[in-house]
């Protein structure tokens, strides 16, 4: 292979696995937003919460299973908190209401946070080396690829959970049509309770991994900022979209970085997925993945 | 959870000392208004630099009562290092009798605030930081860059580079690259890079990560390709440990990195774990706890439970050390100011005669206990950042170790520069520089009880 080939893959390579780590936090939006139609801007104040409560309790000493299995339990909390007290009081209300509420929410997560864990920032070390495998002069990360593994595990789960399990089914049917659902006697609250667990969960898991490549600190919430062009890219409701996406705008990201970047100043890859993101709206407003929503008037 | 219990006492022992503030000016009080910043995502280095700040004044009240008996008070006011809110602060506290000096510790809050000070006539202190022309006193009288601008420490690393080199001449057919923050504070040194660049022969690359900084694989990748010699790490936050940790993923070695001043802490390379081992940063202090200075802030004032960190592992952290020598250059130019007008409460317009005749020489660093904490400050009207020298320290994974000499910032070759652009701002303002022989002058005549 050819120098500059093997630069080519290089970053293809780094920028696909790099959009998984986007489609991680991309896929915990999507669970809120399949069964109850709420963008949830808490995501990434959940993503941080989860990382420095995990964190914090390694550093004084609890084993990482325990820490895991303890951080599990207050995800478990949080989410049924922000159900009963937030989401519920504000049922039939605007989405524009429902957004701007997980918005506050947010901003209690990241100061609750703070006031109980501190302002320090910590290393997270998940035992797996980051140091390159050089594959025919084409490195690639060790964590990346493990990070790879996990996102595709949990899309596999997520989606044999969703065809099989009678409360997966019963996410989906609300999905469809929350009236219907309710009519068929399924109890919405108890679902949507049930959602913002595994939303809890999936923010865990992204956390961890995310936390292991920046550091736990404060500055994990501003992942989002990844995650919205995923989801414009690949639909709000759709949990492959959200991995397809994310591998897109990886891709789109490093490449336009490296090879249109000097061209046009450099540093251009905080943007240009949006750009990516805002053309294929104009396109296909529902995304590759989403449902497009037909009204009858 | 005991963390939260100190938190809530230090709340409520720093709102009883507000109210005990807010009351009727003592006239033998000095007054700090602080734009800290204790939450939000820069609150690891909010807390460690103010808490350093406070500790060195609670030092000086506690040991000796105050500055020859002027009581030093401070009143803080949260910005979350947000530049309206700073200057709500700004505009909230000024009001506060017998202020001495402003220090945000932001280049925003600071940038928002020079029109302000220097129309209200207190000095605004942005302590290795800042606009690099407010160097040139004459144009900008109430603003201290101290220690170090963004000019002066891209000359010192380049000097050390050299020093690792083997001499300037050995820079000659030599790559760096520069990793700068996107952001105007990241590229603010684009063009110094480039002229040194061309005096020694190097060749400049500089790249620039968007903020915050939390992906950087194509960045990494570019230098990868390059395969430059060094590379300077110009970042902030978060961008400065994911830079480390790309760095290992593309193989490139750390010690090989050099972070510039705002890269430099615990907070920046903890995060990285075993990527930062080896890694190499520029300073103005040391970090430690061992020197004098340090030991009598640990027994007099954290003795008596008044230290301001909530966790004490953190004495002699980076930031906090920043904290305590920001406290020594305030508080001595207050001591500076009163020798001229008076052992009372001084006004803004004094304090900043105060720092223009800040003269700190090893000896007197010696004396402050702070001998190896930092070099020494010469400060005039004419240069109000004062020949701060600077040294480089290397992380082993769990501390910092000086590895350098304290050097001297190339500023014979810097100084043309920075006054050409303070000539350009006074320009664009309608300013005219002040004529400093002529006020030093004046200033020889004696003012104590006018």
């Amino acid at each position: 292979m050819s120098p500059d080939l093997a630069f080519l893959v290089e970053v293809l390579v780094g920028g696909l696995l790099s959009g998984v780590m986007y489609a991680l936090v991309a896929i915990g939006f999507v669970l809120i937003y399949k069964t109850s139609g709420v963008l949830n801007f808490a995501q990434g104040a959940m993503l941080l919460f989860a990382a420095l409560t995990f964190v914090s309790l390694t550093e004084r000493g609890v084993p990482f299973a325990g820490a895991f299995v303890a951080t599990l339990g207050v995800m478990v909390l949080l989410g049924l908190t922000i159900e009963r007290a937030v989401l519920r009081p504000l049922v039939n209300q605007p989405p524009i209401t429902l957004f701007m509420a997980t918005l506050g929410v947010a901003y209690v997560i990241e100061g609750a946070a703070q006031l109980a864990w501190g302002t320090q920032v910590h290393g997270l070390d998940l035992g797996i080396d980051d140091t390159p495998i050089d594959i025919a002069g084409v490195f690639v990360s060790r964590f990346d690829l493990f990070a790879a593994a996990v996102a595709g595990l949990m899309v596999a789960v997520l989606s044999l959970f969703f065809r099989y399990t009678r409360t997966g089914l019963a996410f989906r049917a609300v999905a469809d049509d929350p009236l219907a659902a309710l009519n068929t006697g399924l109890r919405l609250p108890r679902i949507w309770a049930a959602v913002w667990i595994a939303s809890g969960i999936v923010a865990l898991v992204a956390g961890l991994l995310w936390g292991a490549r920046l550091g736990v600190q404060f500055s994990l919430s501003l992942v989002v900022l990844k995650a919205l062009p995923v989801l414009v890219l690949g639909g709000f409701d759709s949990i492959l979209g959200a991995i397809v996406a994310g591998l897109i705008v990886g891709a789109v990201e490093k490449l336009s970085e490296v090879y249109l970047g000097p061209f046009i100043g450099g540093g251009i890859e905080g943007w240009i997925a949006y750009v990516a993101a805002l053309g294929f709206l104009l396109v296909r407003p529902s995304g590759l993945f989403g449902v497009r929503s037909v009204e009858r008037v | 959870m005991p963390t939260l219990k100190i938190r809530l006492r230090s709340a409520l022992v720093a709102g009883t000392a507000l109210l005990a503030l807010t009351g009727a000016a003592n006239a033998d009080e000095q007054h700090f208004p602080l734009q800290s910043y204790r939450v939000g995502p820069y609150a690891a280095g909010g807390t460690g630099f103010f808490g350093g700040f406070i500790d060195y004044l609670n030092l000086i009240n506690t040991r000796d009562g105050g500055v020859n008996g002027v009581k030093l008070t401070w009143s803080e006011g949260e910005t979350q290092y947000e530049v309206e809110r700073g200057v709500e602060v700004y505009e909230r506290l000024k009001s506060r009798p017998g202020i001495a000096a402003w220090n945000p510790l932001s280049v925003g809050i600071a940038y928002a605030m020079i029109d302000r000070i220097t129309k209200d006539k207190v000095p605004l202190i942005t302590i290795n930081h800042g606009r690099t022309d407010s160097t040139d006193g004459r144009v900008f009288p109430y603003v201290f860059p101290l220690l170090l601008n963004p000019y002066s420490e891209t000359s010192g690393i380049v000097e050390y580079l050299a020093s690792r080199e083997g001499g300037l001449e050995k820079l000659k057919g030599k790559t760096i690259a520069v990793l700068f923050h996107g952001s105007p504070y990241g590229k603010e040194t684009i063009p110094i890079y480039e002229l040194l660049a061309k005096k020694y022969g190097f060749k400049v690359e500089q790249i620039e990560v968007p903020h915050p900084g939390n992906e950087q694989q194509s960045q990494w990748l570019t230098i990868r390709r390059l395969k430059p010699d060094y590379v300077v790490l110009r970042g902030w936050g978060v961008m400065n440990p994911v830079a480390l940790k790309t760095a290992q993923k593309t193989g490139f070695p750390a010690n090989r990195i050099v972070g510039n001043v705002w890269s430099n802490s615990e907070e920046d390379v903890i995060p990285a774990g075993e990527a930062a081992k080896g890694y190499v940063a520029i300073t103005t202090q040391a970090s430690g706890a061992e020197y004098p200075v340090l030991q009598e802030v640990t027994k007099t004032v954290y003795g008596a439970g008044t230290g301001n960190l909530a966790d004490r592992k953190r004495i002699g952290s980076v930031y906090h050390n920043l904290g305590i020598v920001n406290g020594i250059l305030n508080v001595e130019a207050v001591r500076a100011a009163q020798e001229k007008f008076g052992k009372r409460t001084l006004t803004g317009d004094e304090v900043r005669w105060g720092f223009e005749h800040l003269r700190l020489d090893e000896a007197r660093v010696a004396a402050l206990g702070a001998k190896g904490l930092f070099h020494s400050i010469n400060v005039t009207c004419a240069n109000h950042e004062g020949e701060g020298r600077v040294t480089f320290q290397q992380w082993d994974g769990a501390k910092w170790s000086v590895v350098s000499d304290w050097i001297a910032p190339d500023w014979a070759t810097l100084r043309p520069i920075i006054e050409a652009s303070s000539a350009t701002y006074a320009k664009e303002h309608g300013l005219t520089p002040r004529d400093c022989a002529k006020e030093e002058a004046a200033s020889q005549a004696p003012a104590v009880g006018q």
